[in-house]
């Protein structure tokens, strides 16, 4: 017995050594021209919704919708959320109906074969900024801004390890507004000397697919008015904005918790009487 | 069933009609309620009823979301996501069903190191071994068709490059290509194929399941001590005794289940699979699901040509030689001991073979340069030499420990002044009946 435990633990150190070296050599790049993005990792923020009982903040839903609304629609889609889910945010029926309506969505054909635009109704999806994905590239230096229902559970910079060993723990599953707030708040660094940058596009260490992307710094300090006091400053609408697109992204996220939060003590005592059962059926039998 | 005829004895009038005419309680009976089992199995035994439910969980959720998915390149990416959102509890649905495929998996591979571990494979074991090996690859394929429905990056991008295997075949690799994929590409055909396909596996799994469950009451369970039952004092009957037991265990596993499910559902995903596909745009790092990496390591990890047999298609063979050899294990290991627990040696190579599993899993996730792609030629080095190596050379060498005579007489020696041997509940034991 001793033997195995001295053979695995001489493995044990072979492991750990070569990992080492693994990672050292992921590290070991040049500041100029790096291999391996993002750049910088984000930093993990705090966000009302994380852990086993988060639920959203829905004054700040309402103000990443304010900012969606009147920045980042400008140039993003977000065609897969309806107007009626936004009763969510804490709207009323009435109030839906008339944020539906300050937008045109096209429809027909009519009894004469016409296409027509009329005003958006609860049932609508957001529309479109642009026409289609080419028009979209056309006016963004060739690159398409992604479309934002899913953006929030469709980017996430990977943990390594053994942080993602601890994340099943900590219920680490933030990465996305994590990602966005540090993207936007990204914009201001320089590029280390001799990195070079493509023309039309912007620097900034976050970005997760490469050194620098075709969006430019969308918004800055005091651009979004707010009227519940909250700070107009990039850091705050980013978390914002990062809040509403996790909504948009995972609308059912707090009946999905608190569901759980049932499951798992249902199970639980489910579990507990079992093993009770299983105690007397065994008591009396050596195995 | 195993050597003793059948217990059963029909209480009713209905009962007794039944059984005269299609005796299938009576089979029921004697296979999940008299049924012996040793009396000494450890909850690594409970995985093989965990992974009944979950096939079960799975086919169930399945054919509901099914009822809702639309087949078809330009709406099925958008169709899942109508049930993430408008379908009533749509979201746990899908949640259930893709954490269940991991799941599935998770248990599939303890179900298989248990057997690994007690030597399960042996004689008269073999056909039950290999009847578990068909079914895991039949997983592996369901799993590989389902991950493509959702129609996302990685959908697109993992059977691209999955599909691209078989071109490395000599003479008939390309046909092979073209006829899993309907045409040159991954597209619509592929993706309609692929759903049918999806629908139809796991019944044939059910299926196999059936044969090997057939297999297992035959030749009867092993137990941690690998050695064969001998007297009735070695079992009890199957219910109540191994019925509470599995309970148990699937409610625990219910619960590691339901923790992924409800809060952190995404966790053993990939985001890219949140944009939809797009043939244009090929994403960084092409990774398949979690449970195939150590495959993917291994097929990553030839390099290197060797004599007429290039880098690649030298890949395809190593990760489907990696499978294929688990066919064997029951004729490669050597040893006339079962159970590594009185194998000193082999346990040892066991843990560090499950260790190197694990790691080859962590580079298979990693892109191929540098460091990993030495690291996974090392581990796959020893995945093989397990195999073709170890197992046969140790059984020829070990001196193993003592074997206790019998069943009894372990848990015995284990139970020093403990509870008595003989089961005392009327229900219980097999010699109190028929
Ligand atoms: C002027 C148009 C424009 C506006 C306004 C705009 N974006 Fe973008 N955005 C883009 C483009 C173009 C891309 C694609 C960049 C690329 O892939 O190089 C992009 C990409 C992104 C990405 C994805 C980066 C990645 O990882 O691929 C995020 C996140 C993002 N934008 C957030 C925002 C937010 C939040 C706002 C509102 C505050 C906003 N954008 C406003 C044009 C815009
Ligand atoms: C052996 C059992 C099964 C396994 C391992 C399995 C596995 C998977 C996986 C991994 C996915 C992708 C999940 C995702 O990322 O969204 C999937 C999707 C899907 N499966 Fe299965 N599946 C099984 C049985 C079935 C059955 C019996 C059906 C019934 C028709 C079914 C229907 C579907 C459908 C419609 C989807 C697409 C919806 C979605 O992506 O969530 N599955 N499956």
């Amino acid at each position: 017995m001793k033997k195995i435990l001295n053979g695995l633990a001489a493995f044990g150190l072979v492991m750990a050594g070569t990992f080492g070296a693994a990672l050292a050599a992921e590290e070991g790049h040049n500041a100029a021209e790096p291999t391996h993005f993002p750049i910088l990792h984000p930093a993990q923020e705090k966000w009302t919704f994380a852990g086993p009982f988060g639920t959203y903040d829905r004054a700040q839903l309402q103000r990443g919708l304010k900012v969606y609304k009147e920045v980042c629609s400008a140039c993003h889609s977000m065609n897969l959320v309806a107007f009626r889910t936004l009763q969510d945010l804490g709207y009323s029926e009435a109030q839906v109906k008339a944020f539906a309506a300050e937008y045109e969505v096209q429809d027909g054909p009519n009894a004469e074969g016409e296409m027509f635009t009329r005003k958006a109704t609860p049932n609508d999806h957001f529309p479109s900024p642009f026409a289609n994905d080419a028009a979209a590239a056309a006016a963004n230096n060739g690159a398409v801004p992604p479309d934002m229902s899913l953006l929030a559970k469709a980017r996430s910079v990977e943990r390594g390890f053994p942080t993602f060993i601890f994340d099943i723990f900590t219920q680490y599953a933030e990465g996305g507004p994590d990602y966005i707030h540090a993207l936007l708040n990204g914009y201001d660094q320089q590029p280390p000397a001799g990195m070079e940058i493509a023309e039309g596009t912007h620097y900034n260490p976050y970005f997760i697919n490469g050194k620098s992307l075709a969006m430019a710094k969308p918004i800055s300090d005091g651009q979004v008015t707010y009227d519940d006091g909250a700070p107009q400053t990039v850091d705050q609408y980013s978390r914002d904005v990062a809040a509403f697109l996790m909504w948009a992204a995972e609308p059912h996220l707090e009946i999905r918790k608190q569901t759980g939060f049932r499951v798992m003590v249902f199970m639980l005592l489910f579990a507990g009487l079992i093993y009770l059962t299983k105690r007397k059926v065994w008591a009396n039998v050596a195995h | 069933m195993s050597g003793g005829h059948s217990t059963y004895s029909p209480k009713t009038g209905l009962g007794r009609w039944m059984d005269a005419r299609m005796p299938l309680p009576r089979l029921v009976h004697d296979s999940f309620v008299s049924y012996p089992v040793p009396r000494n199995l450890n909850y690594a035994y409970t995985f093989g009823g965990i992974l009944s439910l979950m096939l079960a969980a799975q086919i169930l959720t399945g054919i509901v979301l099914a009822m809702h998915y639309a087949n078809d390149t330009s709406l099925a990416f958008q169709s899942v996501e109508k049930i993430m959102r408008d379908v009533n509890s749509g979201w746990l649905l899908r949640y259930l069903h893709s954490n269940g495929a991991s799941m599935f998996f998770i248990a599939v591979y303890v179900h298989i190191m248990r057997g690994l571990y007690y030597g399960s494979y042996k004689a008269p074991r073999e056909l039950l071994w290999i009847l578990g090996c068909i079914i895991y690859l039949l997983m592996m394929a369901t799993g590989f068709m389902g991950y493509v429905l959702p129609w996302g990056q990685m959908s697109f991008w993992g059977a691209t490059v999955i599909t691209g295997f078989f071109t490395a075949i000599p003479v008939v690799g390309d046909w092979i290509q073209q006829l899993l994929l309907g045409g040159f590409s991954v597209d619509n055909p592929t993706l309609n194929r692929f759903f049918a396909l999806h629908y139809l596996l796991p019944f044939m799994i059910a299926g196999v399941v059936v044969l090997h469950v057939w297999a297992l009451h035959v030749v009867g369970q092993t137990n941690p001590t690998g050695i064969e039952v001998k007297s009735k004092t070695d079992v009890v009957a199957f219910t109540p005794y191994a019925t509470i037991k599995d309970a148990f265990g699937m409610i625990v596993f219910g619960l590691v289940f339901a923790y992924f499910v409800f809060y952190i559902p995404n966790y053993l995903g990939h985001p890219d699979n949140y944009i939809q596909a797009n043939s244009l745009k090929t994403p960084a790092h092409i990774v398949p699901e979690w449970y195939y990496l150590p495959f993917y390591a291994i097929l990553r990890a030839i390099t290197f040509n060797i004599g007429p047999i290039d880098s690649k298609l030298g890949g395809v063979l190593a990760m489907f030689g990696s499978i294929a050899v688990l066919f064997f294990v029951p004729w490669l290991d050597t040893s006339k001991v079962r159970s590594a627990a009185y194998r000193p040696w082999y346990k040892l190579f066991f843990w560090l073979f499950v260790v190197n599993a694990i790691f080859l899993g962590w580079l298979g996730s990693r892109p191929a340069e540098g460091t990993y792609v030495a690291l996974a030629q090392m581990s796959t080095l020893y995945y093989f030499a397990f195999f073709l190596i170890i197992m046969p050379v140790l059984g020829l060498i070990e001196t193993p420990r003592r074997l206790p005579n019998s069943i009894t007489e372990a848990v015995l020696e284990k139970n020093k002044g403990g509870a008595p041997v003989h089961p005392t509940g009327a229900t219980a034991s097999p010699e109190t009946k028929g």
